[in-house]
């Protein structure tokens, strides 16, 4: 199993979403989270004193696939968080050594 | 004696009520425009001018400031206490006496409150209890029998109708003392220290504008037709100044901003304050445009000369207090009064030179006294919290309390079991002993 996580704009997120239930991804976990990468954040004006703001307002979702659906996913997710602007995020992979659904004991895929 | 009019009483005591609405009004502009760590302790401090003042208002203050002047500096102690006011004594307009000691008492509040915009994120709490009442009896009080209460600056013949030198002079210079004895907030001005509610600030701003008409047009002390002007005027002058610095905005950013829009009302609102009666709506356009503009440029003065007005009392409050008592010497017209005109309207200069020296005489004599009386509170009971208490927040440090649960893991400081859900410890005598 693979654990993907994903850094993308906080709009995109339903997309996103909508676009991994479509391939059948049933779950997932969203953390709001703020974070700059080349585009270097924004600027906001108070009475004229300028402060520049690095850390820009993200999303990370993280979903946990199996071993064979790693590269669809990758691609379903970055297809729908895609505005070809600046900022988009980013996408990687993580093996993940072990899962298991808590209420019924179910371990591995089964869990997922 | 005059004979009471009920509708003069009716438009003063509706005036009170609004200019005392003012106050929670500058506590939530204030409070918008501090970090979240802060508001509480920003509010807090209006709200404690709210407690103290009217107390000192009816033992000492309304006397010193309104009971008759001893060598045109301070009234005298005759109404300690209120005493001989009663319910059939008037004022010298036809209203009760009782009505205009609470709209006076109103004005004193307000004035105090302003100030803590200058001191806001760090002052102590006790040293700020201890300042009100005491720059209230030294300076606020003086400066009311200066003006209004037949000292020395009425009998010079400047102008002040509803409290540009009085309340907005006063209390920026005052601000500006204070923000120098207490010194830069941590980090200030390299760290970010955004307003952490911009609504706030706007609720605060539309709450003082409605509220401000009972201070411009409730000074008339009656509803006449002289309320009526001033109310017009302090409509307009506002309107005028918010488009003044936006226009600022605009010119140097680019962008329109929503401080600057409720910044921009509180300097009209100030500027228009002293001149509200004396000047034509035309002119209060001028005032407001120029106050709106003007302040919006000296805004930028605390950065360039070192000094942490937090909330910018000096570029709104006093820059804003003195552009209006200037004007006044420009654009006063005597078509409400029937007073003096202004150089423009061909009084010459004998107008503004008396609004000079009534403006400049109060900045000094406010920023002197409010600056030793801020070190002396310094030095004994001090006046400027601890770094780590400021760092925290001053809410937390001061009052144990913080304004917002923000996410569901911050339910306070002590990790664990949470305090509000542990058992209450109750001791109760232990019966079987000595049995």
């Amino acid at each position: 199993m693979k654990l993907v996580t994903a850094v993308i704009k906080p709009f995109k997120l339903d997309e996103v979403r909508k676009a991994l239930e479509a391939f059948g991804v049933n779950g997932m976990t969203v953390t709001e989270a703020s974070g700059y990468g080349r585009q270097k954040g924004h600027t906001e004006v108070y009475r004229g004193a300028e402060y520049t703001v690095d850390l820009v307002p993200k999303v990370r979702l993280e979903v946990l696939v199996d071993d064979l659906d790693v590269d669809q996913v990758l691609g379903v997710v970055a297809e729908a968080a895609r505005t070809g602007k600046i900022g988009d995020g980013k996408i990687w992979v993580t093996p993940a050594e072990a899962v298991i659904r808590v209420r019924t004991g179910e371990t591995g895929p089964d869990a997922l | 004696m005059p004979e009471l009019s009920a509708g003069d009483t009716a438009w003063v005591l509706t005036s009170a009520a609004l200019v005392l609405l003012m106050t929670p009004g500058l506590a939530f502009f204030y409070g918008g425009m501090v970090r979240a760590k802060a508001v509480l302790n920003m509010l807090m401090m209006s709200f404690l001018a709210l407690a103290i003042v009217p107390v000192i208002w009816v033992l000492w203050g309304y006397s010193l400031a309104f009971d008759g002047t001893n060598g045109g500096l301070i009234g005298g102690l005759g109404k300690f206490g209120l005493d001989g006011v009663g319910i059939d004594s008037m004022a010298a307009a036809p209203i009760p006496e009782f009505a205009f000691v609470a709209f006076q008492a109103v004005f004193a509040i307000i004035t105090v409150a302003l100030i803590s915009g200058a001191v806001a994120e760090r002052a102590t709490f006790r040293g700020w209890a201890i300042f009100v009442p005491i720059w209230l009896t030294l300076v606020y009080l003086p400066v009311a029998n200066w003006v209004w209460g037949g000292g020395w600056i009425f009998e010079l013949g400047a102008l002040d109708f509803a409290g540009g030198t009085v309340v907005h002079i006063n209390a920026g210079a005052a601000g500006l003392a204070l923000a120098l004895v207490l010194g830069k907030r941590v980090g200030w001005p390299k760290q970010p220290m955004r307003p952490h509610n911009l609504p706030f600030v706007l609720l605060g701003a539309g709450l003082l504008w409605f509220g401000w008409f009972g201070f411009n047009a409730g000074s008339a002390l009656g509803a006449n037709g002289l309320a009526s002007a001033a109310f017009v005027n302090t409509l307009v002058a506002t309107a005028a100044a918010v488009l003044g610095w936006l226009l600022v905005d605009v010119v140097k950013q680019k962008h329109s901003t929503t401080l600057g829009a409720a910044s921009g009302a509180i300097a009209g609102l100030v500027a228009i304050t002293p001149a509200c009666a004396f000047v034509s709506p035309i002119g209060a356009i001028v005032i407001g445009v120029v106050a709106g503009s003007v302040c919006a440029l000296c805004v930028g003065l605390k950065y360039k000369y070192g000094y942490d007005d937090s909330l910018d009392v000096v570029a709104v409050h006093l820059v804003g207090g003195v552009i209006g008592t200037l004007m006044i010497g420009l654009l006063a017209t005597e078509a409400f009064t029937g007073g003096p005109e202004g150089l423009f309207y061909g009084g010459g200069v004998d107008l503004l030179w008396r609004q000079a020296v009534a403006a400049a005489v109060v900045i000094v004599f406010s920023f002197v006294v409010a600056f030793a009386l801020g070190k002396i509170i310094d030095r004994t009971v001090g006046f400027r919290v601890s770094e780590e208490e400021e760092v925290d927040g001053i809410d937390l440090g001061s009052h144990l309390e913080t304004a917002y649960e923000l996410t569901s893991t911050s339910a306070g400081p002590t990790r664990g079991v949470p305090v509000a859900h542990a058992a209450p410890v109750r001791v109760e005598a232990d019966t079987t002993q000595g049995a």
